[in-house]
């Protein structure tokens, strides 16, 4: 899969209290949480933000809380892929789950600038910079992680492994 | 080649395999799987959307509310419910109701639910706490505790395991949350990141319970996967007290694998503090600017256990001193058990007396939810894990992370202060 969009960037040890800060956790709505995401860093991104839009961070990207309302919150705002240098343990699992597609390559991530624009090969774990039309290669994804992201997220690649059909 | 705690107790739980090195990832049996009321709401939607209909095991599973309650608004209640009402249909063994509970990482271990051995996950990032215990326990997020909740199982990449070795004696007021400071200045809030840390040496050995569960708490604030303290006797007295089920103690080989070794000699080390944005920003306290504060908190799972009051209500004793009149001290027993402790050694009278504000047990402001949320530009010293920016409250607030001696100081003195100064 191919996914195209405009960057925003953020530094490093970007933690999940700015990213969806605990007085809105008292919802799990994708939609209300995506309306104040990122709001104690940076106002203008939920304001601003187009669908496909890619998020770039530094080292240790959504460290702090395992609150999976941060990716949430940022597939929510429409948020298509992150692209870090490096990121939390917790985070990188609730992404994956979630099914929101995340690229670890420090190059990449360092290199870009905002308002440029990456096109990412999810399939082939390529990113390219349109600005400067350099290409990247991802960090590979372990075998397990893989087979959850092939399946769109750990709800229906458990489904598959228990054999349970879906129905309604 | 020898193996490290975190790798045997991983092969101990593993499928498939008997035996396992850093790096391999493995399918693992769970023996205890956690969440909270922030975290269960989603892991529940997880799990029904899974379409499954039971639990693995209805005896290992505890769903602990303690983030928004006493439920602080009718969203956060509803949340609670939820968990109510999914512990009801599952007939979940375990129930953790507001009055018979407390904070997630201070009721488990103090009611022998996480043993040592133990393979813990948990939908909070302060899981690791239980790695004092010499469990491997580890934090994730809401729709892998489904999946654990759903298969008695979950999958893990073996951690690679850097090694701590504290020698020394430790100074007064110097206690585990100095420790673990200390050890997160030096090697940053991503320095351990998909690593286990391993905490051994002389000055382990003579620490007790309480300050080895602060330790393993912040771990996570150096990004690692999960801490633990060798077993021992301290371990073995503690466990003993309240095991209500077989465990078994893991010890790490002497050739062991490690990937890095770091030495701390404490006999010169003084109360440590994170000063705002970051729990890596440490300094010694004699280097901490003596800013006024506005709010003093004590409690959390790091710091809200009986061994933490009785520092607090030993410095109002022996000083005769109250809080300062223009800070808000607020002080909160991490459990049920602990304010019933407290209230019976006449602490919690100590401490309204002096002028705290004594609450039961929640988590209430360590995460900015309620019972003591920070405005604009407040300055707070809070014996908790984090003091990101937001974190306790208005992004511009400023919070510094202390021992209780340094904040219960710090709140008699009106900024902050070293208990010395008392
Ligand atoms: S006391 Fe703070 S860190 Fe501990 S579980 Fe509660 S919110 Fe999390």
């Amino acid at each position: 899969m191919k996914l195209e969009g405009k960057v925003w960037k953020y530094g490093d040890n970007i933690d999940t209290d700015v990213i969806i800060p605990a007085r809105y956790l008292n919802t799990t709505d994708p939609v209300t949480l995506a309306a104040h995401c990122m709001e104690d860093a940076d106002q203008s991104f939920a304001q601003n933000v187009q669908p496909g839009d890619i998020m770039v961070g530094g080292r240790n990207f959504g460290c702090g809380s395992s609150r999976e309302h941060a990716p949430i919150s940022i597939k929510g705002a429409g948020v298509s892929c992150i692209v870090a240098e490096s990121f939390a343990r917790i985070f990188f699992r609730n992404a994956v789950n979630i099914g929101l597609p995340i690229l670890e390559s420090p190059d990449a991530a360092r290199d870009a600038q905002p308002g440029d624009t990456l096109s990412v090969d999810l399939v082939g774990g390529t990113i390219t910079n349109q600005r400067t039309g350099q290409t990247y290669q991802a960090s590979p994804y372990p075998p397990v992680v893989l087979g959850i992201i092939n399946a769109g997220g750990l709800v229906p690649y458990t489904r598959e492994i228990l054999g349970i059909e879906i129905t309604g | 080649m020898g193996k490290t705690l975190a790798e045997k107790i991983i092969a101990a739980h593993a499928q498939d395999v008997t035996d396992v090195s850093a790096g391999d990832l493995v399918t693992v049996r769970t023996d205890v799987v956690m969440a909270n009321d922030i975290t269960a709401p989603i892991a529940i939607e997880s799990f029904n959307a899974m379409g499954v209909e039971e639990v693995y095991d209805s005896g290992s599973i505890m769903l602990v509310p303690s983030h928004f309650t006493p439920n602080k608004d009718i969203k956060s209640a509803e949340q609670a419910r939820t968990l109510r009402q999914f512990a009801d249909e599952q007939a979940l063994c375990h129930r953790f109701r507001v009055g018979r509970s407390g904070i997630e990482h201070v009721i488990l271990p103090e009611r022998g639910l996480v043993l040592p051995g133990d393979l813990v996950v948990g939908g909070d990032s302060h899981t690791c706490t239980y790695g004092a215990l010499g469990a491997f326990a580890t934090g994730m997020g809401s729709t892998d505790i489904a999946f654990a909740m759903a298969t008695g199982t979950t999958w893990l990449k073996v951690p690679e395991t850097m090694r701590f070795v504290y020698h020394g004696q430790r100074q007064p007021w110097v206690g585990g949350k100095d420790m673990i400071l200390r050890t997160i200045g030096e090697i940053g809030v991503d320095g351990a990141l998909y690593r286990a840390m391993e905490f051994i040496g002389p000055a382990i050995s003579a620490l007790p319970m309480s300050d080895r569960l602060t330790m393993a708490n912040m771990v996570i604030e150096a990004g690692s996967k999960c801490g633990f303290m060798p077993f021992d006797d301290v371990t073995r007295e503690y466990v003993e007290a309240r095991a209500t089920r077989p465990y078994t103690a893991y010890f790490a080989d002497d050739d062991a694998q490690y990937v890095s070794v770091h030495e701390f000699d404490l006999s010169e080390m003084e109360p440590q503090v994170a000063c705002p944005y970051s729990p890596d920003n440490v300094q010694p306290i004699s280097q901490v600017k003596p800013e006024q504060v506005d709010q003093v908190f004590i409690g959390s799972c790091t710091n809200g256990r009986l061994e933490d009051l009785a520092i607090v209500a030993g410095m109002l004793e022996q000083s005769g001193r109250e809080f300062h009149p223009d800070v808000r001290v607020i002080i909160i027993p991490g459990s049920q058990a602990v304010y019933l402790d407290a209230l019976r050694a006449g602490w919690l009278e100590l401490f309204t007396l002096a002028g705290a504000a004594v609450s039961t047990s929640t988590c209430g402001p360590c995460l900015g939810g309620h019972m003591g949320v920070l405005a604009a530009d407040e300055v707070c010293v809070s014996t908790s894990n984090r003091n990101f920016r937001g974190r306790m409250g208005h992004p511009d607030a400023r919070v510094y992370l202390a021992n209780p001696a340094v904040a219960a100081a710090s709140g008699i003195l009106g900024r902050v202060a070293h208990p010395d100064e008392l």
